[in-house]
């Protein structure tokens, strides 16, 4: 039997295990795709409107509220874009602890992503809470690795959602050395749930589905980027600076959506995991290189599937960066720095890769010092038109083969895997009326 | 039977739920104690009644009263989670700008027109404006903060599995602040919200190297007069101050701060 010659749409409302409020509908005729959405159902919160008339200061602060689980990168590229535009230059003491801070998230984030919201998927499993009686061991070490991150991310910044020890020019209050060093011997001890965890990834099973698109990432010569470089395509193979972010986001508007879409060299492009590891395979840890072997993710890949893979090999990479950084601080210590600073006139630009992908600020202030414009372009909203054109070459190629259910279930898991962020759509809106 | 448990989300960073998901080390003592019925972040099951409902986000469209009135409905008693939830957070500032001003400066002039000119888009921009789960429906318990305090999820769990009363301090975050012996950011020139904020978070903030920007909410007999007056005198203009009032409470602090100039 064959779907083939069925019209239908496929309604998946407010897909679970996603951050935010999204809904996919796809419908067909006759086996033809004629349109795939994906809704964005998220209430405004009005960042870019409310961010006005705060200090420098509290722009980094506030606006981490955009993303819980994001945090932190919401933090660190709005702290840089700040600093641009107030002329602040930051010591390397203060860079290096923000890469901690930033892995720490990372650590965090995809963990949780790969144990909590991916595994079941692969296992048949609604959620999590059945795994606990099925598999309680594969549980146990989710919520080890996960607690062992959120600390790291606590001991660097003072809390695990929304920190508050980093600021403009550095530390209000500097990481506790002896609790540093705690972190990481557990970090060191950790190595064992890490390999386990290849392990498992290692026997889910990855739908094949392929399709070659831009990748997107930052780009640093000396190290795998996260927290500072280029905005580098694939297509080009060269690179922009983080001020001429427009050039790359390019945001445009559709006609069946108010999403603002992004493209750059092509119809669409993807940020994140896979898009990193495509980019900068070479600058990977090591042993976070011999993961990807393991698991056979062989660059260029073109599979959105695979970016769970991905987040395993950054979580190793992530790891084992983060033992070299801890080492360096816990070896030379730290010093107080000065953090005053007077507010001024001026715009700034910044960016970090969070765990999702590329994460653009941009503010502008007064003579006053008083934020008077603001822009935060995040990396679910860059993906949102690459997911769309996955849908749309997937679903005709599945139709024939799953029934609507599997195909749903793929739809929902090609979401999922994108790890979508959709809460801190500041900038999504997309209208779907179904009668 | 073990009490089923639900949490639903709203306007939010949704970082009170992933608050809940951290409490790694009690995570699977509370899943023993309670069944959690529907958890949009962490599982795809849905249930048609609750015990209790955990409710994240501000409130921010009709439709999304609308929701809120049919999980009240459905639930025992009804938890408002996180300053989002609980007094309107960061967001409810954008209730002193007007609507069509906030859409504009999010999607830009063209799509602004679009959404007030074509009916179809109404029902989805019905953003009335950002009120509190309170403003609502009924709230049987509040977990304040921007995140929440896992402790204190923890205690509330605790008390409404084995029928006791939970309780939640009474006194201000400056309270908390002196007993840790911190050094009190006046003495460093900077100004504070800890005085008249609700405290339960231990002043983390300031203990962090920070001051309190009040994200618990001001607490009811605060005398905002005499901390209005010690902004004042510390150097703040009114605009100044203002902006302080309004960063995390201020759908709370609205009425009630008359003399910072709230629109309303
Ligand atoms: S209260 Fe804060 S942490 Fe909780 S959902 Fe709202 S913004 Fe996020
Ligand atoms: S820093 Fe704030 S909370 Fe602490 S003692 Fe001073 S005024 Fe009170
Ligand atoms: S110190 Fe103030 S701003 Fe910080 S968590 Fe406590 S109430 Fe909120």
């Amino acid at each position: 039997m064959t779907n083939n010659a069925k019209t239908y749409t496929i309604d998946v409302h407010h897909v679970t295990r996603v951050e935010g409020h999204g809904n996919i509908r796809i419908n067909t005729r006759d086996g033809v795709v004629e349109d795939v959405k994906l809704c964005i159902v998220e209430a405004n919160r009005f960042f870019e409107s409310f961010t006005r008339g705060m200090t420098p200061h509290e722009i980094p602060w506030v606006v981490g509220r955009i993303c819980g689980i994001c945090c932190v990168g919401h933090q660190l590229s709005a702290t840089k874009a700040v600093e641009d535009a107030q002329g602040i230059a930051v010591s390397p003491q203060t860079v290096l602890l923000r890469k901690m801070l930033n892995e720490s998230q990372f650590l965090q984030s995809h963990v949780l992503h790969v144990y909590f919201l991916a595994v079941p998927d692969f296992v048949g499993a609604p959620s999590v809470i059945p795994l606990i009686k099925t598999h309680p061991e594969v549980v146990k070490r989710a919520l080890r690795l996960k607690k062992l991150a959120n600390d790291y991310t606590e001991v660097m910044g003072g809390r695990t959602i929304h920190p508050m020890s980093n600021t403009l020019k550095g530390w209000r209050r500097l990481p506790d050395l002896e609790r540093l060093e705690q972190v990481r011997n557990r970090l060191v001890a950790a190595v064992p749930d890490l390999l386990e965890t290849v392990g498992i990834v290692k026997t889910l099973k990855i739908p094949g589905y392929e399709r070659e698109t831009e990748f997107v990432s930052l780009k640093h010569p000396d190290e795998y980027a996260l927290y500072e470089g280029d905005v580098f395509s694939s297509d080009t193979q060269s690179g922009v600076p983080v001020r001429d972010y427009r050039s790359v986001t390019n945001e445009f508007t559709v006609a069946h959506s108010t999403t603002k879409w992004s493209r750059w060299h092509r119809d669409a492009y993807a940020v994140g995991a896979l898009a990193r590891v495509n980019n900068n395979f070479d600058q990977l840890h090591p042993e976070a290189k011999s993961v990807a072997e393991t698991l056979g993710l062989k660059t260029p890949c073109y599979n959105p599937y695979m970016n769970n893979v991905a987040q395993v090999v950054e979580i190793v990479h992530c790891a084992y960066n983060s033992l070299a950084m801890m080492e360096t601080v816990l070896n030379g210590g730290l010093r107080e720095e000065d953090i005053g600073h007077t507010p001024k006139a001026g715009r700034g630009f910044g960016a970090v890769e969070v765990p999702r992908g590329i994460l653009f600020h941009e503010y502008a202030f007064d003579e006053a010092g008083r934020c008077c414009d603001a822009n935060a372009i995040i990396p679910t909203s860059q993906n949102v038109n690459n997911i769309e054109q996955d849908m749309k070459a997937f679903v005709p190629l599945m139709l024939p083969e799953m029934s609507q259910e599997t195909l749903t279930l793929h739809m929902e898991m090609l979401l999922r895997a994108y790890d979508p962020c959709i809460s801190c759509s500041v900038h999504m809106l997309n209208v779907e009326f179904v009668d | 039977m073990k009490p089923k448990v639900a949490f639903f989300d709203f306007a939010s960073c949704e970082g009170c739920q992933l608050a809940v998901l951290n409490c790694e080390d009690v995570l699977l003592d509370i899943l023993g104690l309670v069944d959690i019925v529907e958890f949009r972040e962490a599982m795809s099951e849905t249930a048609p009644r609750f015990d209790v409902a955990f409710i994240e986000g501000s409130i921010n469209r009709e439709q999304d009263a609308e929701r809120l009135r049919d999980i009240r409905a459905r639930s025992t008693y009804l938890v408002a989670m996180g300053a989002c939830a609980c007094i309107g957070n960061v967001q409810a500032r954008s209730n002193f700008i007007a609507p069509a001003e906030n859409f504009q400066r999010v999607y830009g002039v063209e799509d602004r027109n679009r959404v007030q000119t074509d009916p179809e888009f109404w029902p989805l921009w019905a953003h009335t404006r950002v009120r509190a789960v309170h403003e609502i429906v009924p709230v049987d318990f509040e977990l304040r903060g921007c995140p929440l305090v896992p402790e204190e999820f923890v205690h509330l769990v605790k008390s409404l599995v084995t029928g006791a009363i939970p309780r939640f301090s009474t006194q201000a975050v400056c309270v908390e602040c002196k007993m840790l012996e911190n050094e009190c950011v006046y003495d460093q020139g900077e100004t504070c919200m800890g005085q008249i904020t609700r405290g339960g978070c231990k002043a983390i903030c300031i203990t962090n190297g920070y001051r309190c920007d009040g994200c618990r909410g001001v607490l009811p007999h605060a005398n905002l007069t005499a901390h209005h007056g010690l902004l004042k005198s510390k150097g703040l203009s009114e605009p100044q101050i203002t902006n302080r009032y309004r960063l995390f409470c201020s759908a709370e602090s609205l009425g009630r701060v008359g003399r910072t100039g709230h629109d309303k």
